[in-house]
């Protein structure tokens, strides 16, 4: 076990947001059972006035959780030096594998948090609160999540063993390796770099649609694209966009970027990845929220905001990645 | 617009209840004093430790026999210097001596082996046999100046004098603090040390990359060897400075829990005047998100209040005052301390660690409280009260 300040920051902000959270989804489950908003019984407004403090309590737990994401990366990063072999957080991740597995864990807390928030933003709008029981619901897969999230942790950084060697990102993002890492560092440069510009330009094309046009398909094909977005932006970043930040032919760590010697840049490259398939997520949930009475007005005044924002973060992706591959000093015209 | 009104309000109120505001700042800012302090110390001392240890060897060889420390054969040298890669190997002679006059440790050092931090001396370099140079804390100890006798007891329980000739100035405290310096010839007749023997060697290497390549080829020309490179020397000083702070962080949170309970506590017991206070609220128009909202405004000025001038007073307490109490506790066990003077410096990763270690705990404690406050019924309140 190792006893760094930023993993016990770690474990207390994950042991706080569990609390709050299952404190706040077994009572959000429990007024969603009883939940009757035609009702004006004592019982119904002692309810109401319980969903406020589930939604105070979830949302804190979220706005943690999300900050947990940034600092569990952070840290990784920073005790790297603790671990013979490790350069960076691959190493770190390394050292024992169940890492690994809280990077997701951590990121689809992150984006299902996110969806939470905009639907409990959107019924706190609305007087009749229509969302209530659904968004009470919807918080299940929250505790499982932040359950397995809280057990990880401490497995994980119980298992760090500091003289155990662990290998660096140059070994595990090798394109000569086996297994995931492997095969996208190894993906050919010149149709990948195709494949993910194509799908860039066609993902800013299918936003600025639909911000012109009104109509419900083109929200659910953004939000389906937005997933797709993710994956080819993931994929792209270990493949090429990796070498033209660090200006190097071989190296395709995915976390090396998040270090000072790049000045920090994978943070606003991530961000935007993510605050992009947010957005474009959130236009599938609108649409669909739409149909719902009491709804419409203010889910489809809340669209344009949303895909102005999927915009925004688009073009922020589009400039962080483009700009080292148009403009850096590495040319790997030779590699095509 | 309306979040600005409201964090107005927020101010106005907790300004309006300075006692209660006051008393949990204070508690608040003493607790992020702490905590910061831990730090604050933690990240310096590591960083003292990697600047002194950039100054030293890249790679000691050490003997060793049953498992213990040995003193090395000097013909060594001509075994590690014709592996390729090494510049150049010196064997250094260096050990320890119980001043039981003092109660305290000297490291006494050859003369040959000391590299760069030489210029920071007060006087000269002992250039003969009874001539020695001393650093501050001994001087401070034995309360002896330049010029001054200096009387150790050597192997064979002789009392030897030595002149001191230079005293290092306290800029090099964290590396000659406890040292006394002489040339190799009379410390080794002082321990007894054989020329034949030293106590370790110090190998350069042209290339540092090839550093532990260089370790294992050492360790298998020489089995009885045991190569310490600097990287594994760093490794383990931020292993054991990291464990300490975060033994100390783990102990504060015992104060940590308390300071959560008296959160809680003040803000569940609010007064008649301030659930008055709500209660009109409500009655002119507000609804329970913006009283939610005042809450939220109000927790995070006090927050924020409290973690400004608590990193604010830590960062004057570690780098400006050196660290009274926690410093011995975190340096380690020694009689001669030397004094710790850490650069300044500012790490949002560690001020990013303390708000997760200490707002959060707050903000935890205070939502229910909060909750309570802003569902508190008008109607009820203007009749009670």
């Amino acid at each position: 076990m190792i006893l760094h300040p930023g993993v016990l920051a770690l474990l207390l902000g994950g042991l706080v947001s569990l609390l709050m959270l299952s404190a706040g989804a077994l009572l959000g489950i429990r007024i969603a059972r009883r939940w009757n908003p035609d009702g004006a019984e004592a019982d119904q407004l002692s309810l109401e006035r319980r969903a406020w403090l589930v939604a105070v309590l979830v949302r804190w737990a979220i706005v943690f959780e999300a900050l947990s994401l940034l600092l569990f990366i952070y840290t990784a990063e920073v005790i790297h030096p603790l671990f013979v072999g490790a350069m960076c957080a691959t190493g770190t991740l390394n050292a024992n594998p169940i890492g690994w597995h809280l990077i997701w864990i951590k990121l689809l807390l992150f984006l299902l948090g996110g969806l939470w928030m905009v639907l409990n933003h959107l019924d706190l709008q609305c007087p009749e609160a229509p969302l209530t029981r659904f968004k009470f619901i919807a918080l299940i897969p929250f505790l499982p999540l932040a359950i397995a999230d809280l057990t990880l942790m401490v497995i994980y950084f119980a298992g760090l063993e500091p003289e155990v060697i662990t290998s660096c990102c140059g070994a595990l993002f090798s394109s000569g390796g086996d297994g995931l890492a492997s095969e996208l560092a190894a993906l050919p440069l010149r149709p990948m770099m195709i494949v993910f510009y194509a799908g860039l330009a066609a993902y800013g094309c299918l936003v600025l649609l639909s911000l012109l046009s009104r109509r419900p398909w083109m929200h659910y094909l953004l939000a389906l694209a937005s997933g797709l977005f993710l994956v080819l932006g993931l994929t792209a970043i270990v493949s090429f966009i990796s070498l033209y930040i660090y200006e190097l032919p071989t190296h395709h760590c995915p976390f090396d970027m998040l270090q000072r010697s790049s000045n920090f840049v994978g943070y606003p490259i991530y961000l935007s990845l993510l605050g992009a398939t947010i957005c474009g997520l959130v236009q599938a949930m609108l649409e669909y929220l739409c149909r719902i009475p009491g709804l419409s007005v203010i889910t489809s005044r809340a669209q344009r905001p949303w895909l102005l924002m999927t915009l925004f973060f688009w073009m922020l992706f589009a400039l962080l990645t483009g700009w080292p591959v148009l403009f850096g000093p590495l040319a790997m015209t030779a590699y095509f | 617009m309306r979040y600005l009104k409201i964090l107005e309000y927020a101010l106005a109120s907790l300004l309006r209840r300075p006692g209660k505001t006051c008393a949990i700042l204070v508690v608040y800012t003493l607790m992020i004093v702490v905590l910061a302090s831990v730090l604050f110390l933690t990240q310096a001392l590591k960083t003292e430790a990697t600047t002194m240890l950039a100054g030293g060897p890249q790679l000691v060889v050490q003997k060793t026999m049953a498992g213990r420390h040995e003193l090395i054969p000097v013909s060594a040298v001509e075994k590690l210097v014709e592996i390729p890669g090494v510049k150049a190997v010196k064997p250094r002679v260096w050990g320890y001596y119980y001043d039981a006059l003092t109660g305290t440790n000297y490291t006494l050092q050859g003369f040959d082996t000391l590299a760069n931090e030489l210029s920071l001396l007060n006087g000269r370099l002992p250039r003969e046999e009874g001539e020695c140079a001393i650093g501050a804390g001994v001087a401070r100890s034995r309360l002896i100046h330049l010029q001054d006798e200096l009387i150790l007891i050597d192997y064979d329980n002789i009392g030897r004098i030595f002149t001191v000739t230079g005293v290092f100035v306290s800029a090099a405290d964290l590396l000659t603090q406890d040292l006394v310096v002489m040339p190799e010839g009379p410390l080794r007749q002082f321990f007894g040390m054989p020329d034949s023997l030293a106590t370790d060697l110090a190998v350069e290497v042209y290339n540092p990359n090839e550093v532990d390549t260089i370790a294992n080829k050492i360790k298998r020309s020489l089995p009885d060897s045991r190569p310490i490179t600097q990287s594994e020397l760093l490794r383990t000083y931020h292993a054991v400075f990291d464990w300490r702070g975060g033994m100390m962080l783990a102990l504060f949170s015992s104060a940590l829990m308390a300071f959560c309970i008296l959160a809680w506590d003040k803000a569940t017991g609010l007064s008649a005047g301030e659930r008055r206070e709500i209660g009109i609220l409500k009655a002119v128009g507000w609804d329970t998100g913006d009283v939610l909202l005042l809450k939220l405004w109000e927790g995070l000025a006090l927050s924020l209040l409290a973690f400004l001038s608590g990193c604010l007073i830590a960062f004057i307490l570690v780098f400006w005052w050196g660290t009274p109490v926690l410093g011995g506790i975190l340096r380690g066990w020694s009689v001669l301390f030397p004094a710790l003077r850490p650069t300044p410096f500012i790490d949002f990763y560690q001020l990013g660690t303390l708000a997760f270690l200490t707002i959060i705990p707050y903000v935890a404690s205070t939502v229910i409280p909060a909750w309570r406050a802003a569902v508190t019924d008008p109607d009820e309140v203007m009749r009670a009260s």
